[in-house]
């Protein structure tokens, strides 16, 4: 299929939908669903798509976009730095969108808008997920939104079509994780390490009783984020879980390019390899 | 009007404002954190400890002092509650002891911190140092410029302290810090926060502590003033006076930094030229741009320096329990001068924010009586007295 047939199939189908589908044919493939992240609007706004699309070639199944802000509390070092360098080079609330929209138009791969609390509420919960249909976003991640917050997000996001994650950590009860498999996520981001995001040499063995906490109260897709940046380390998540998201290795590899062309190729190579991991 | 909360509701709101929007790997430590403190303050043997370490240590009940010669000079009778006579110089030992003991009680042998002014990382050190505790202190580092005694008193006491560079190297910079390092050590570590911000149970947490300073005032006082007056950044002082004075009749007055001018757009008055939305774990009145991105406060002041205010105070504002009001950074200097000259007493530049209100607007508080909470002492201050006086 090409990415236009795909782009024209995926408008047939809700954003909640469509994620749901990842996970399903990624099962029948015996592979995880690898969802890399990249801060819209870097390096620059102009070339941010392009830098999707190679990664789309290079095999990524969906994107994580993130919307830079001012204050990112659950990110590291170096997400922090992408976002501020996002947001110099003219990376606004609606700009961001706008690139959004481009790669879920682009790549016809589910996209979905990763921000914080405060730029949703401010724009109101029901305008905001209007506007991310619009742009054609299958979904968002709101990092500081716990799901006992999430409530009112969880309606507008539905009344639009889209899919809603719910964030699950190392430090969560049996309480929590009942709690967020009854609301129904259209997958449960399961934290991997303790502390922001950013690279680790060690992989906490909690994860593996996480995900196992987790897969005995519900079918909701688990996918593994924070800490996952080499292809050994995806190749462990692939096994363990539904998929897996990688934030920092590529957002660093776009800040230590040179142009946009090496940062292209730099982002394919990592998520080629990346991709191969899934594969279990 | 509708009267003050004893505890926010189970969603950790006061009315629309508060709550909890946490990442996930903090809310249990959250959830564990609320019923510790509840049952830490329901414990006697929790609470005596705390007042004998307030009595014997910090030196308190702090005096309220008539101030004659300002309450000639402004011909208002103003009293002062002396905060700055505490250990360490200020209000936020109040609360830094108060979690220092729960962090004790809760077996975590690590307390963290984060400072505008200093005082509250001085005030943390402090109760590391008696309680036995490691400490570090997140301090931005156009503060620890700023503030740089205390640096060294917060070195001197056994603390580290950690500079952080990003964003405008302020108050809201190391409390985001703070916040990243809690979420990586949560389990041996107790974020000692040091106002009434951050997600539930802190803004009511703190303001438990600090409300020892109302409490004094209602047993010291003969007769209740007509006004009551405090600076607020986040908050912390101004809550733990105006809480127990809340619906006596008592009118309470919130001095947030005006800056350069609130019509300069650098200023630090959340409530007074804010709107509602998400800071720090918190719904709450904030400084922000259409998008939600979080614009720079600025003040004279590190301690009002910051572009948020504790959540319950956006409840008072908004119920009509108190009234919010600013003052510039050149009146505060003017409020340092003038309470130095009448009253030999040099105050912090957060509360000359309080004593500068009251100058200004001295005719129409004539012959009513006003209380400050001068919350702190300005020796930290003196080289930007020395600087702009």
């Amino acid at each position: 299929m090409s990415n236009y047939e795909r782009a024209a199939a995926a408008r047939m189908r809700s954003g909640a939908e469509r994620i749901a589908d990842l996970f399903s044919v990624a099962r029948e493939e015996d592979r995880a669903v690898f969802l890399p992240f990249l801060t819209a609007g870097l390096p620059n706004p102009a070339s941010s798509t392009q830098l999707f699309a190679a990664m789309a070639e290079a095999g990524a199944d969906g994107f994580e976009v993130g919307i830079p802000y001012s204050d990112p509390l659950m990110d590291g070092p170096v997400i922090c730095r992408g976002s501020e360098q996002a947001i110099l080079e003219g990376a606004t609330l609606d700009r961001s969108l706008s690139i959004l929209g481009e790669v879920a138009e682009t790549t016809g791969l589910p996209s979905l808008a990763m921000t914080y609390a405060n730029p949703v509420f401010r724009r109101g919960a029901d305008r905001f997920c209007d506007r991310l249909a619009e742009a054609g976003a299958a979904g968002l991640i709101v990092a500081d939104l716990p799901f006992d917050e999430a409530g009112p997000l969880g309606d507008a996001a539905r009344r639009h079509g889209l899919g809603l994650v719910l964030f699950l950590a190392l430090t969560s009860g049996y309480n929590r994780i009942r709690a967020v498999a009854e609301a129904e996520p259209s997958f449960i981001y399961a934290v991997a390490n303790l502390g922001v995001t950013g690279e680790r040499s060690e992989w906490s063995s909690r994860v593996e009783r996480l995900v196992e906490g987790i897969r005995e109260v519900t079918d909701v897709p688990v996918v593994l984020g924070v800490g996952i940046s080499t292809p050994e380390q995806a190749a462990i998540a692939a096994g363990l879980a539904d998929g897996f998201i990688v934030g920092t290795a590529l957002v660093r590899r776009v800040l230590e390019s040179a142009d946009e062309e090496d940062a292209a190729r730099s982002l394919a190579g990592l998520v080629g390899e990346m991709a191969s991991a899934a594969r279990r | 009007m509708r009267a003050r909360l004893h505890r926010p509701d189970p969603r950790g709101r006061f009315g629309e404002y508060g709550g909890r929007f946490a990442p996930e790997t903090l809310m249990t430590a959250l959830e564990e954190l609320e019923v510790e403190f509840a049952s830490a303050w329901a414990d006697p043997l929790f609470v005596g400890e705390y007042h004998r370490l307030l009595e014997l240590y910090v030196g308190r009940p702090t005096p309220l002092y008539p101030a004659h010669r300002l309450s000639e000079r402004l011909g208002v009778e103003v009293w002062l509650k002396r905060e700055d006579l505490a250990h360490t110089g200020a209000h936020k030992i109040n609360n830094a002891l108060g979690q220092g003991l729960l962090a004790h009680r809760m077996g975590k042998p690590r307390i963290i911190a984060e400072t505008g002014a200093g005082q509250h990382g001085v005030a943390t050190a402090t109760a590391a140092a008696v309680l036995g505790l490691e400490c570090q202190v997140y301090m931005g580092e156009v503060d620890i410029r700023r503030q740089a005694p205390n640096v060294s008193r917060m070195q001197i006491l056994g603390a580290d302290v950690i500079g952080v560079a990003s964003g405008a190297g302020t108050l809201k910079d190391a409390v985001s810090e703070a916040m990243r390092d809690w979420a990586r050590t949560v389990e041996e570590t107790q974020y000692v926060i040091g106002s009434v911000v951050g997600p539930h149970p802190f803004p009511w947490m703190v303001r438990e502590l600090q409300k020892v300073i109302g409490d004094e005032v209602l047993r010291q006082s003969e007769q209740l003033p007509d006004v009551a007056v405090a600076c607020v950044g986040g908050g912390s002082n101004a809550i733990g006076m105006f809480w127990p004075l809340a619906g006596t009749g008592v009118e309470l007055v919130g001095v947030e930094a005006g800056g350069e001018g609130i019509g300069t757009g650098r200023h630090g008055a959340s409530i007074g030229a804010g709107s509602p939305g998400i800071l720090h774990g918190a719904r709450t009145y904030m400084l922000q741009d259409d998008d939600g991105q979080v614009l720079e406060a600025h003040s004279i002041s590190a301690g009002l320096d910051y572009p948020g205010v504790g959540p319950e105070h956006s409840y008072f504002q908004e119920v009509g329990l108190a009234r919010y009001v600013s003052v510039t950074d050149r009146e505060a200097l003017d409020g340092v001068r003038l309470l130095a000259l009448t009253e030999g007493i040099i105050p912090a530049l957060e509360s000359a924010h309080a004593v500068a209100w009251v100058a200004r607007e001295a005719s129409s508080l004539r012959h009513k009586t006003v209380l400050i909470n001068l919350s702190g002492r300005g020796d930290k201050d003196m080289e930007m007295l020395v600087e702009r006086l």
